[in-house]
């Protein structure tokens, strides 16, 4: 690297931006720890003067809210689909990278339209089919139409990162007379486990954060998940701003930890939605 | 592999049709080592029907009158020749345009300046891209409701800062609630953008700059000759992303406008969601979703043929 001098411009820009980005973060952090008087009366903007973690008791507190409820919810669904999504994508990645069939290529050509099939455009015919199917608020009929649609994305992600792999290993393995099945076992999941991670990462986050099919899908308190817990928090007791702060920091601690140990992959999937 | 020039198509189609493992050819060496298409077919069976399967009955739909109780009832296209004397309907079409295309002309300059400046290797750049993140990590509805009561006109910000805000009721305006919308969409999505960008910076060959510099070429035209040349393709993916992104943008209008005042902010996407969920007329919440897919399907179209992700077979080829 050839050494420049700093671009000061740039760096002001980007301080903008980080105030930006941190004020609603800071407003929401600060808030969470006050009471709700005290917010009212200090504004949003104030250093909190006392400090208090009773916002977030309240919500874990089962009682008061149905927030443990909601979240076992959203982890039962968040599970499913990522097991769903594991179970079926790397097949079918691993055909659309190897099989020499039309049949194999055609599919794959479908799951790219699906790329950009918007779920908020089938809610109606989706509320449909799962009402006829019997599963209208049940946590199954979230997860299987969840999992459907996370799984063009994850399909493209895996299929670049297995064709990354080398003919020649699959050349020695057949050789050495392999079956497709000890191939993909033995050499194709081992040497993807990169996508494989961004996989997961990637549908557990649509999962977690999925809010259009639980709404229309559900409606008891029993299968609520997490973000209907926040957007009925919001409809219900409008003024308790720092309790629904409180709520929301709750609703991405999981998430905030898969970022702390897991960036790489959370990146990478992020990225990988992009395409090259 | 070398055999596979002398099998004829016939063949292979006819592989396909039989789950790809026909009998006794183990050994030549075409289907050994190869996994047929049954491999896929748990996976395409899944996205059929979780998928595919309502993309169809979302154009049936469209052509019945269904109150979600009843069986669905054949009108023809009354739900469309409804829709198309409807003025909010067109409104909405209007509005989803409009805030798509505000939302693209913001959020692109802004994404690539930030990542292109994220791509630098300096330490403080790689700090602030981690807080950048942070956005991406709150789903769309906390992302809402967090703005929604930040700007609350009573006790958010605004109330605080009458000299930005004037009387802060930002949601009773036209103007001032879709330029929260525009904001807060920006607020939520830029970083992805930029994380793309960052990328596509990154992989940007050190030896075109290291030439320019050596023809004298400073910063800036640096910038407009190498990085947004270089950027071309991440630039189509990304817009379309924000171009499909802003079409169905639904829980921002949802939870901080409700497409009000009026239906001032009432996109196509939440217009859907009001006709079907609140007015029970899903035939025509129906129509209106085969809009979303038809113009989603077209955006996607663009996609393959620009990026090349339809070329991928071609690449493999003797393999």
């Amino acid at each position: 690297m050839i050494k420049r001098r700093p671009n000061y411009l740039a760096g002001f820009g980007s301080l903008v931006w980080l105030f930006l980005v941190g004020l609603p973060l800071y407003v929401m952090l600060t808030a969470t720890f006050q009471s709700r008087s005290g917010y009212a009366e200090n504004g949003p903007l104030a250093l909190p003067d006392s400090f208090t973690l009773d916002n977030y008791l309240k919500n874990l507190d089962n009682t008061e809210s149905g927030f443990g409820q909601y979240f076992l919810n959203t982890l039962i669904v968040t599970v499913c689909v990522v097991g769903i999504v594991l179970l079926l994508v790397p097949p079918l990645s691993y055909a659309i990278v190897r099989s020499r069939s039309r049949l194999t290529n055609t599919v794959f050509r479908i799951f790219l339209l699906g790329l950009a099939i918007p779920s908020q455009a089938v809610i109606v015919p989706m509320f449909y089919v799962i009402s006829k199917a019997g599963l209208y608020d049940n946590l199954v009929g979230v997860i299987l139409p969840t999992a459907a649609f996370a799984m063009p994305v994850c399909a493209l992600v895996l299929t670049g990162t297995m064709r990354d792999i080398t003919p020649d290993l699959y050349e020695a393995m057949t050789v050495d007379g392999a079956s497709p099945r000890r191939i993909f076992f033995r050499l194709v999941l081992p040497l993807s486990r990169g996508g494989m991670s961004t996989i997961v990462v990637f549908s557990a986050l649509q999962a977690w954060n999925g809010f259009l099919f639980p709404l229309v899908l559900t409606q008891s308190a029993e299968t609520k998940v997490i973000t209907l817990g926040l957007y009925d928090f919001q409809t219900e007791h409008g003024v308790d701003t720092p309790g629904l702060f409180a709520a929301v920091v709750l609703s991405m601690l999981p998430i905030l930890l898969v970022y702390l140990f897991a960036r790489r992959a959370l990146v990478q999937g992020l990225m990988g939605v992009g395409g090259k | 592999m070398t055999t596979t020039s002398l099998t004829p198509p016939a063949t292979q189609r006819r592989q396909a049709a039989s789950g790809g493992r026909p009998p006794g050819r183990s050994g030549t060496g075409t289907g050994a080592s190869r996994p047929g298409s049954a491999w896929a077919a748990p996976a395409a069976v899944f996205f059929a029907l979780f998928a595919l399967v309502p993309l169809v009955l979302v154009a049936a739909l469209s052509l019945s009158s269904w109150d979600g109780l009843s069986e669905p009832e054949f009108v023809g296209l009354d739900n469309w020749k409804k829709l198309l004397d409807d003025p909010v309907m067109l409104k909405s079409l209007w509005l989803s345009v409009l805030l798509t295309v505000l939302g693209v002309a913001i959020q692109t300059p802004l994404s690539i300046l930030l990542g292109v400046w994220a791509a630098g290797h300096q330490r403080n750049r790689a700090v602030l891209s981690a807080i950048y993140f942070v956005p991406l990590l709150l789903s769309a509805t906390a992302v809402s409701v967090l703005w929604r009561a930040v700007l609350d006109p009573n006790f958010g910000v605004p109330a605080q800062a009458a000299w930005l805000f004037g009387d802060g009721n930002l949601f009773g305006v036209q103007s001032s609630a879709i330029g929260v919308l525009v904001f807060v969409s920006a607020w939520q999505f830029t970083p992805l953008h930029t994380l793309i960008y960052q990328g596509a910076a990154r992989a940007v060959p050190q030896v075109l700059y290291q030439a320019a510099r050596i023809d004298g070429a400073g910063t800036v035209r640096q910038f407009f000759h190498i990085t947004l040349p270089q950027l071309r393709n991440s630039i189509i993916t990304s817009m379309i992303l924000m171009v499909v992104g802003g079409l169905t943008t639904f829980e921002t209008v949802l939870i901080l406008t409700q497409g009000g005042p009026g239906t001032d902010t009432t996109i196509s996407a939440f217009y859907m969601y009001q006709q079907a969920f609140k007015s029970f007329d899903y035939g025509t919440a129906s129509a209106i979703g085969v809009l979303l897919v038809l113009v989603a399907t077209f955006i996607s179209l663009i996609m393959v043929r620009l990026s090349g992700y339809g070329k991928m077979r071609s690449t493999m080829e003797g393999l």
